[in-house]
């Protein structure tokens, strides 16, 4: 375990700058103030025994197994709350303290079974090490007194009620009691690095008892399962069932989560190519050590027995699949590629990257349609989700990025939150940013939703705007207008950072009537006082911090939030150093990487537009061929132009358009289309119902590269397992441009991280040497930036000066009528991703098996429904069937469903209506109407259908 | 692309930069579609205006000039 097991310090560091220095045992140690004795020792490579004790939460001193002595102090105090003092002179072991360390281990040893050697957490357990630690041989208080460990007392047979039966509710880990020490680390983590309060110490004394809510099992607790406690535990009472099955790791790879934008970074702990757990990796800079439900726990996916490990081809998408050879699939599709281009024209053929897979691979996508294809029809699901922050933010700043680290949040004194909800979307930032919220910053939540973080244990926020959807424009220009109204901008800022004309020009828009919370609150629904209340705060509360997410992206205006997002902050003089700025959260986990990698028709790695001639020459050097000046067809005109008949085949790497894009209907219809459509990926996925091949993905686990998270974060991915299908989908990319007839070589990812830094400025530095030694890197790292940038725009903006851009409000053309009355708007929850094709396949779905429809009670009872009623959502684009939910998170006139199961596919609904700039569709309002239904609607039943025949695979003939 | 779709997202870019400062509207419109739209849904555009100009937002007629017509038929 010992190469297995990361180092713990006792207690956190501290921050301070003013060092003391101290002897531990003989050991000269100089340390930050305010470092614990024990952290301090620990350093100097004195281990004092401990069990209460964890670096992930604050001292706590309670098991008085820390003691030590300390010359000219009287006592044995306890090292883990006794901070360091200049010239401190420490013993860690003394005969005095022997004794009493035995004294306390034969305690908790007396109440507790000796099971050791079947025991889960056998080899990876603390009250054992230190058992072995302070010499226990004996226990002279025998085990049959009052005891928690039997079921029934040894001498009577009684029932002992102090004993209590495993909880082995949660999917991924059993709560023993009757091994628990009551050292509360499980309780504090839960506090304090996870923010959910779901654990308690019930009763006390002897009685005391470690509780998931009131005294309830952890799967019906508060409890989100993030393993926090888990990894706090020092025994086996909280421990992981994958533990429990195989045993300990032997050996463990620093990798990074393959889920949300939050890009944490996790120690894959194996026991040769199986994964025995994921536990957070205490020096990654993005998670510092904490985890959410889905990337601790929900990775079984990768050895689910759905995953497709043949390449499979067929002529008619109504044939049943076929499995071939890597060879024949590749060649087929090569030809295929190649006959419709003959055909129809070198502009007819595409392809998607995959905000899932390495940037290496992303890169190797794009390349292949520009140098293969010989076009630019190339696009990423970014498209759907933060292109309008691409647009947005290059507009006003010149770089289409977030400005801070994640670290930034523990200096920010106000947050907005807008159209984000990061304790469901992006878990471990939410606990990031709740710790700071419980410290006293004031938090800003503009939603239609009553979101977690508008109130919940120790969190409540100081204002909720709860705005009606698609109105974010019309809210935030009228926040602007509180700020110059009011006088609250910063003259200072404006005028040495952005331009002062540009500014008087945007002030005046806003300072206009019609642009007052007054006048805007009639059709926003958010009150006036309250608007300037946050408005006021936001200007003048300290660092002000921006976070927002797909609420203002997804809509027809999301561009325009975006921009208006960046007036705000640059109007307050938000920017450009730690504790402020303006933070996209990214959905997926490599959608920045995607974006950054040239992964949209009009633009080249670097975010350069492909019109550049000096950029295009940097690449035609380097791939030998000649590039296409015109930006190609985005996702969505992709799919217009197949109607049409100009666009014909398609290679979609780890990406289902079918599901994830809005308007089913028009999706499905495009891509009938189509003559060849390649889907790589690890299922037979919804679009692979319109496939004519299909190439076998690999997992995360299975392969070599980089992510780059929503804070501009570069982590090393790093392969644990052979890819079970063969091949790393970089070689399968790779592959198809040699079927293509392309000169490629690459043998190792790196060499494609090489080719990436050498054509793209901001990537000049990136090596995997460097991520190796340094952990990770955030760009732009290059010679100006040889460690990277974690805050950006420090002494002026990319662009130069800082732009502000008028945002006049333009209401969506999708309103609410008589036909349907109601707003829907969509989102995420914790326990599922995305389109759900990996956590469904993992025991995550216990905790959400169904999309469910929230709707509020008085627009409930007008239609006669019921909670856990079937209804029918109807837009003019569809209709689909799923149960209600009846709750008041949720305004009257608005209702709200997630989108990670295909068989309610709330995208059936969505209409096509997008953001004018970038075409990022409108998934956030979408006028419907709700109605009980008696079972699924006409065309989920033929989706069903549809789907189940074409997912159908030939048997093969047996070999002879 | 159906006309109808290729108007509404031409009057949308307009409908952007109606509200922007008067001397950069029409350049605004001209360089988003420059910049954004493919050859063929330039083409499109062409097409419809060259024939009427009907349902389109003033300023997308007057940022025409400034968008550029694709090269022929690839």
């Amino acid at each position: 375990m010992s190469n297995v097991r990361q180092k713990d310090f006792g207690t956190p560091a501290s921050r301070e700058d003013e060092t003391v220095t101290l002897t531990v045992d003989g050991r000269q140690i100089t340390v930050p103030a305010g470092t614990s004795v024990m952290r301090a020792s620990a350093e100097a490579g004195v281990g004092i025994p401990k069990l209460c004790a964890t670096d992930m939460v604050d001292a706590f001193g309670s098991c008085r197994l820390c003691l030590v002595e300390i010359d000219g102090r009287r006592g044995t105090p306890a090292s883990c709350t006794t901070p360091v003092a200049d010239g401190m002179v420490v013993h860690t072991q003394t005969e005095r303290l022997k004794k009493l360390r035995k004294g306390v281990m034969e305690l908790y040893i007396s109440d507790h079974p000796l099971d050791c050697l079947t025991c889960g957490a056998n080899g990876d357990c603390e009250l054992q090490d230190m058992a072995g630690a302070v010499g226990l041989r004996d226990v002279r208080y025998g085990y049959n007194g009052e005891n928690h460990v039997f079921a029934r007392t040894s001498t009577s047979g009684e029932t002992n009620p102090r004993y209590m039966p495993k909880d082995e509710s949660n999917p991924y880990f059993t709560y023993d009691p009757s091994k628990c020490i009551v050292c509360s680390r499980c309780v504090r983590a839960c506090e304090e690095v996870q923010g959910t309060f779901a654990l308690t110490i019930e009763s006390r004394g002897f009685e005391s008892r470690v509780s998931a809510g009131m005294h309830e099992d952890f799967l019906t607790s508060e409890c989100v399962s993030c393993g926090a406690c888990v990894q706090a535990c020092p025994t086996a009472t909280l421990q992981e069932k994958s533990v429990i099955e195989i045993g300990t790791p032997e050996h463990a790879v620093v990798t990074t989560c393959a889920y949300c934008g939050v890009g944490c970074s996790f120690q894959a702990e194996m026991r040769g190519e199986e994964v025995v757990r994921m536990v957070p990796w205490k020096d990654g800079k993005a998670n510092r050590g904490h985890s959410c439900v889905k990337g601790r726990f929900a990775w079984g996916y990768a050895t689910h027995k759905d995953r497709i490990l043949n390449p499979m081809i067929r002529e008619k998408t109504s044939d049943p699949w076929r499995e071939v050879s890597w060879e024949e699939a590749l060649e087929y599709t090569a030809k295929e590629f190649r006959r419709i281009q003959h055909q129809y024209g070198r502009t007819s053929i595409g392809g998607i990257t995959s905000s899932r897979c390495t940037n290496e691979e992303t890169f190797l996508v794009q390349k292949l349609v520009r140098a293969g294809f010989r076009n630019n029809n190339v696009d990423t699901c970014a498209r759907v989700c933060h292109s309008p922050t691409g647009y947005g933010l290059g507009k006003a700043f010149g770089t289409s990025a977030g400005t801070q680290d994640f670290d930034s949040v523990e200096h920010t004194d106000v947050v907005i939150v807008i159209g984000a909800n990061p304790t469901d979307g992006h878990p471990v930032f939410g606990s990031r940013l709740k710790k700071r919220l419980r410290q006293g910053a004031r938090l800003i939540v503009i939603d239609p939703r009553r979101t977690d973080l508008v109130k919940s244990p120790h969190i409540k926020a100081a204002h909720h705007l709860a705005l009606k959807p698609g109105t974010n424009v019309a809210v935030l220009t009228a926040i602007g207008h509180t700020i110059v109204d009011e006088g609250l901008f910063d003259e200072a800022f404006i005028r040495e950072r952005c331009d002062w004309s540009e500014f008087e020009d945007w002030a005046s828009f806003v300072s206009e009537e019609r642009h007052s919370p007054e006048a805007t609150e009639s059709y926003t629904g958010v009150p006036a006082s309250e608007l300037r209340a946050a408005a006021r705060l936001f200007a003048q509360g300290g660092n002000g911090a921006i976070y927002y997410g797909l609420g203002v992206t997804e809509h027809s205006q999301g561009s325009t939030a975006v921009m208006a997002l960046a007036n705000l902050a640059m109007a307050t003089g938000n920017i450009g150093r730690p504790g402020v700025g303006v933070n996209p959260l990214r959905g997926q986990n490599n959608v920045q990487g995607s974006c950054d990698m040239g992964s949209f028709p009009h633009e080249l790695p670097g975010y350069r537009h492909i019109s550049g001639g000096e950029t295009r020459e940097i690449f035609e050097k380097l791939w030998g061929v000649e590039l296409d000046h015109e930006p190609g067809l985005r996702i969505p005109n992709m799919l217009d132009a197949a109607v049409e008949g100009t666009f014909r085949g398609i290679y979609i790497q780890g990406e289902d358009i079918l599901q994830s894009d809005p308007d089913t209907h028009h999706v499905a219809a495009g891509l009938d289309a189509m003559e060849c459509v390649v889907v790589h990926d690890l299922f037979l996925n919804e679009t692979a119902n319109y496939a004519h091949v299909f190439l076998p993905g690999s997992t995360f686990l299975e392969k070599d590269g980089t992510f780059t998270n929503a804070e501009r974060r570069i982590n090393r991915v790093r392969k644990v397992m052979t890819p079970k299908n063969g091949y790393a989908d970089w070689e399968v990319t790779l592959k198809l441009a040699q079927a293509l007839g392309l000169d490629w070589n690459y043998s190792h990812p790196k060499e494609i991280m090489a080719e990436i830094a050498a054509t793209t400025p901001s990537f000049a530095n990136v090596t995997y040497e460097y991520l190796d030694k340094a952990g990770s890197v955030q760009w732009p790292c290059n010679e100006a930036h040889p460690e990277g940038s974690p805050i950006m725009h420090v002494d002026g903006f990319v662009r130069g000066k800082g732009k502000f851009i008028r945002t006049e409000y333009v209401a969506t053309d999708e309103k609410t009528g008589p036909r349907f009355p109601l707003l829907l708007t969509t989102g995420r929850i914790l326990s599922q991703y995305n389109v759900g094709a990996q956590t469904r396949r993992t025991a995550n779905s216990v905790w959400h098996a169904e999309d469910r429809l929230e709707i509020h009670p008085h627009d409930a009872e007008q239609r006669g429904i019921v909670d856990g009623d079937l209804i029918r959502l109807a837009s003019r684009s569809g209709e689909t069937s799923l149960r209600a939910k009846i709750t008041d998170r949720v305004s009257p006139g608005v209702v709200y469903t997630t989108f990670h199961h295909p068989d309610t596919q709330a995208n059936v609904v969505t209409t096509d209506y997008s953001d004018w700039a970038t075409n990022c569709p409108e998934y956030k309002v979408t006028a419907v109407q709700v109605s009980p239904a008696n079972g699924p609607t006409g065309w989920q039943r033929d989706y069903d259908e549809q789907a189940r025949q074409s997912r159908r695979i030939e048997a093969v003939e047996p070999a002879e | 692309m159906s006309p109808d779709k290729l108007t509404y997202m031409a009057n949308q870019i307009a409908k952007f930069f109606h509200s922007q400062p008067e001397n950069e509207a029409a350049a605004g419109v001209a360089e988003h579609i420059n910049k954004f739209w493919e050859p063929r849904m330039r083409r499109q555009l062409f097409e419809m205006t060259d024939a009427s100009g009907e349902g389109f937002d003033p300023l997308v007629i007057s940022a025409l000039g400034e968008i550029r017509r694709p090269e022929a038929q690839q």
